[in-house]
């Protein structure tokens, strides 16, 4: 059981900790008396605090500038306790902290009542997902023990509270430095009859019902140590047993687990549930990547681009609008941006910053925003599944904000995502697999789509890869959008620009599941260059797509793509070129006839 | 017990993290009770692989039986395994009764930098716990180590939803600590329910004593003890309050402080 210890900068954590482990003659023999002595030779007086507060500069300032982990064991219970820091300067440390534990005791100073930080840790657990609360109103010696005093705290602070939905456990007058109600009950306060805060610990319930949702299980990566090749990762919810049928998205795959494998265990487990670490190996060898997150096929989790979150940020430089982000949900880390700060929310009484928008986050802000990631992802909305529905934001090198989602938003390509995913649900495949088609063809199945300005010599290219990739001994096919506009398109008239694209991914995608290299140009359809290359990729989706810019001039390209040739005389050595692309990305194996070198097949 | 397989769930978790994201990646080993439940971690992890080098920075002032155990263990579990020593030091005649920080410093410390530094690791996961020691209760399990190996406390980054620091400026290294959230009774509970093979130096054989923190001959000293058999040391810690490092005499005073700001593990 974790719990971790809020509230503001001094308003008593670290003492109320270390009275606890003092009262119950649970501290290391000659701890109080090793730190007497440091206080004594320091000429200040011993204080409980100093017991965790493990750095000298903690102990001069009397602060605690970082969360401790301490170890306590009660009543047949075993507790990590974690001491925040109050001090706003170090709330990345009380999130670190926080974000760990299954509940919080929040702290508040009698003599000094709510202030800033009491209510920003109260916003910050119930977006942590720290459901348990119980508020200790500290430091009661310093008023008189007064039970009005205890009653005007508890009354603003249950209500501040019931914003965020949160319902306190109890609400307990102490105080830790004299250590009424923290290991025993005080004559001082007999007007109150609940639990101390000793009592209150035991109860607090450890969470289990995550194994009674729906299967999550986030791929954290494949193992092929031996001849087993296992998918390792943690269930996040819900159960999995052999024989499932699992999906995985947002590639749409599916297979059946065969086995569940496991490490000195006899008989190997047959089932796991949230929180274990397992690794499972399926019945056919479908390529799947870590990101994907796994599910039953009854309970999908939501896939976009897109979705609307509120988000803190701990981050050294502010959050900027439109810059580019790593998000990271569960496994899966894609690049991303801001598209839209909607409002920050003042965490002192919850209200909405109704200023117009505002293009950037300030440390320690809340904020709702949306977020546009480069590539769909699989998520959950947080009400509905906690590991599955929150996210990372990593800025340089550095963790710099987290996030819980509120709300999908449904990209340009929802429509044919949606229909990509029932088609491939229904899917009937033959006894083949792409993976057996691989390892027969020397390489993996793919796109090359060439695109860019009118006359630059893209069709020309796109013969002489096929030309080069043929020669090789590949098995390389250039499909033409032109071809299908007299034959499969000869019904539809020209202003039905999305059609005809929907037509050609669906071929592209027939012809890729054939295990082809499939090369094309994009120049009969009239629409943006980046709809085309996603509404396409979404279709084919999860085959890979390289992209190749052809331009007259070296400026910057419209749209990003893989490759960028600006103006190339020699097409045999772009076509070549193309051709490495396509052995970096290990769609080719380096000699014809060896197993393709793509690392989730190791 | 559900206790226990949670702390392993998390270990392993953190483990196939770091196995992930490091392509040099390192686990220091120093035959005691906690980096060898760490090493069996890795053997759950990757399923009686372990895919990276086990690393021991021998200041050959080890106890003999325990590079005995070393180097069967390595045989018998096929381990990769990397002995460093800071053999500068030692031919400068380097030992405790220069200094106990002193010979730790060079002998553990620079010795484990000098090792870092020859192989180029920028992973190394270690067996350090949070309740040894004070200012390890403040560790993360991804921590970042500069150019110098210091560690700037007063600037961790923020580790939150299993979301690791496992990106890092060039030159720098990354600790990982899977082993954060376990205590010494954990430890005990789970070599009991896997069965894992101990050096039988944490045991009493007969004369009332035994050890119950490994290291360097000289600044580690036994417990008065009776237990014969890993229930009856669970047993004894339950009913103890004195530190499990007090046979250590590096830890005195700010001792562990100061050498694990300057890269002590």
């Amino acid at each position: 059981m974790n719990i971790v210890i809020v509230g503001h900068v001094d308003h008593g954590k670290s003492t109320l900790l270390g009275r606890l482990y003092a009262d119950t003659g649970t501290l290391a023999e000659g701890k109080v008396e090793k730190i007497q002595a440091i206080c004594k030779q320091q000429g200040k007086d011993f204080e409980y605090a100093f017991l965790f507060d493990a750095f000298l500069e903690e102990q001069q300032q009397g602060i605690t500038i970082d969360t401790a982990r301490t170890f306590f064991r009660w009543a047949g219970r075993q507790y990590i306790i974690i001491d925040a820091p109050g001090h706003k300067e170090f709330l990345k440390n009380m999130i670190s902290g926080a974000a760990r534990a299954e509940a919080a005791l929040l702290l508040i100073d009698a003599l000094e009542g709510v202030r800033e930080q009491s209510k920003r840790h109260g916003l910050l657990l119930s977006m942590l997902g720290v459901k348990q609360v119980t508020v200790v109103v500290n430091k009661m010696d310093l008023v008189g023990y007064r039970q009005d005093t205890f009653d005007g705290i508890e009354k603003e602070y249950r209500e501040f509270l019931a914003q965020l939905n949160v319902t306190p456990q109890f609400v307990i007058p102490a105080s830790a430095k004299l250590g009424d109600n923290i290991a025993k009950p005080s004559p001082n306060l007999s007007w109150y009859t609940g639990p101390t805060v000793l009592d209150s610990l035991a109860k607090f319930s450890s969470e289990s019902e995550k194994a009674e949702q729906p299967l999550r299980f986030p791929i954290q990566d494949v193992y092929k140590f031996d001849a087993r090749r296992i998918l390792v990762g943690r269930v996040t919810s819900g159960r999995l047993k052999v024989g499932d049928r699992l999906i995985c998205s947002p590639s749409n795959k599916t297979a059946i687990v065969q086995t569940l494998e496991a490490f000195n265990i006899e008989p190997p487990p047959t089932q796991a549930q949230a929180g274990q670490s397992v690794g499972v190996t399926l019945d056919e060898q479908i390529f799947v990547e870590r990101g994907e997150v796994i599910s039953h096929q009854d309970s999908l989790p939501l896939v976009s681009t897109s979705f609307r979150a509120n988000l803190f940020w701990l981050g050294r430089r502010p959050l900027e609008i439109n810059k580019p982000y790593l998000v990271r949900l569960g496994t899966r880390e894609v690049e991303c941006h801001v598209a839209a700060i909607h409002r920050i929310v003042d965490a002192t009484d919850l209200s909405l910053d109704n200023q117009e928008t505002k293009t950037s986050v300030q440390r320690n802000e809340v904020a709702e925003i949306t977020l546009q990631s480069k590539a769909p992802l699989a998520f959950d909305l947080y009400n509905h599944f906690e590991s599955t529905g929150r996210f990372v934001l990593v800025d340089d090198y550095d963790v710099a904000g987290g996030g819980i989602i509120t709300e999908m938003v449904e990209d340009r390509e929802e429509t044919l995502r949606v229909e990509a995913r029932q088609r491939d649900f229904a899917w009937i495949q033959g006894d083949v697999s792409l993976a057996d088609r691989s390892q027969h063809y020397g390489h993996r199945a793919a796109l090359v789509l060439l695109v860019g300005p009118d006359t630059t010599s893209k069709t020309f290219l796109a013969k002489k890869l096929e030309s080069v990739l043929v020669a090789e001994g590949r098995h390389a096919y250039m499909l033409d959008a032109e071809n299908l506009r007299r034959g499969l398109d000869a019904d539809l008239p020209e202003e039905e620009a999305l059609e005809f694209v929907r037509r050609y991914g669906e071929v592209a995608r027939l012809l890729v599941d054939t295990g082809l290299l499939v090369i094309s140009t994009t120049n009969s359809f009239q629409l943006p260059a980046d709809q085309v290359t996603e509404a396409i990729r979404t279709l084919v989706h999860p085959a890979h797509v390289l992209t190749v810019y052809m331009s007259k001039n070296t400026g910057t390209p419209s749209i990003q793509t893989d490759l960028f040739f600006a103006g190339p005389e020699d097409f045999t050595a772009t076509a070549h070129d193309i051709l490495e692309a396509l052995k970096q990305k290990g769609i080719l194996a380096e000699a014809i006839g060896n197993q393709p070198g793509f690392q989730f097949s190791i | 017990m559900r206790h226990i397989r949670q702390l392993e769930d998390q270990s392993v978790y953190i483990l196939r993290e770091a196995y992930k994201h490091f392509d040099n990646l390192g686990m220091l080993w120093s035959m005691g009770k906690d980096s060898t439940v760490l090493l069996w971690l890795a053997r759950k992890a990757f399923f009686d692989h372990v895919p990276f080098p086990l690393l021991h920075v021998d200041t050959s002032y080890k106890i003999p039986s325990m590079i005995e155990y070393r180097d069967r263990m390595a045989r018998e579990w096929r381990l990769n395994l990397v002995v460093g020593q800071n053999t500068q030091a030692l031919a400068d005649g380097m030992n405790h009764e220069r200094g106990r920080v002193e010979c730790c410093t060079a002998l553990k410390t620079n010795g484990l930098k000098m090792l870092l530094e020859e192989k180029g690791y920028t992973g190394i996961i270690l067996g350090v716990r949070a309740d040894e020691e004070s200012t390890r209760a403040k560790e993360r399990y991804f921590s970042p180590r500069d150019k110098n190996n210091d560690w700037d406390f007063r600037d961790q980054p923020p580790e939150l939803w299993d979301q690791f620091k496992t990106s890092f400026p060039p030159g720098t290294h990354i600790r990982i600590h899977p082993l954060l959230d376990w205590t010494e009774i954990n430890i005990w509970e789970y070599i009991k329910l896997e069965n894992i093979p101990f050096m039988d130096l944490y045991l009493d054989k007969g004369d009332g004593t035994r050890y119950r923190s490994l290291g360097c001959a000289p600044c580690t000293l036994p417990i008065q003890s009776t237990a014969t058999t890993v229930d009856e040391i669970i047993e004894e810690l339950r009913a103890t309050n004195v530190a499990e490092r007090s046979g250590r005499a590096q830890d005195e005073g700010r001792g562990m402080e100061l050498l694990r700001k300057d890269g002590y593990m």
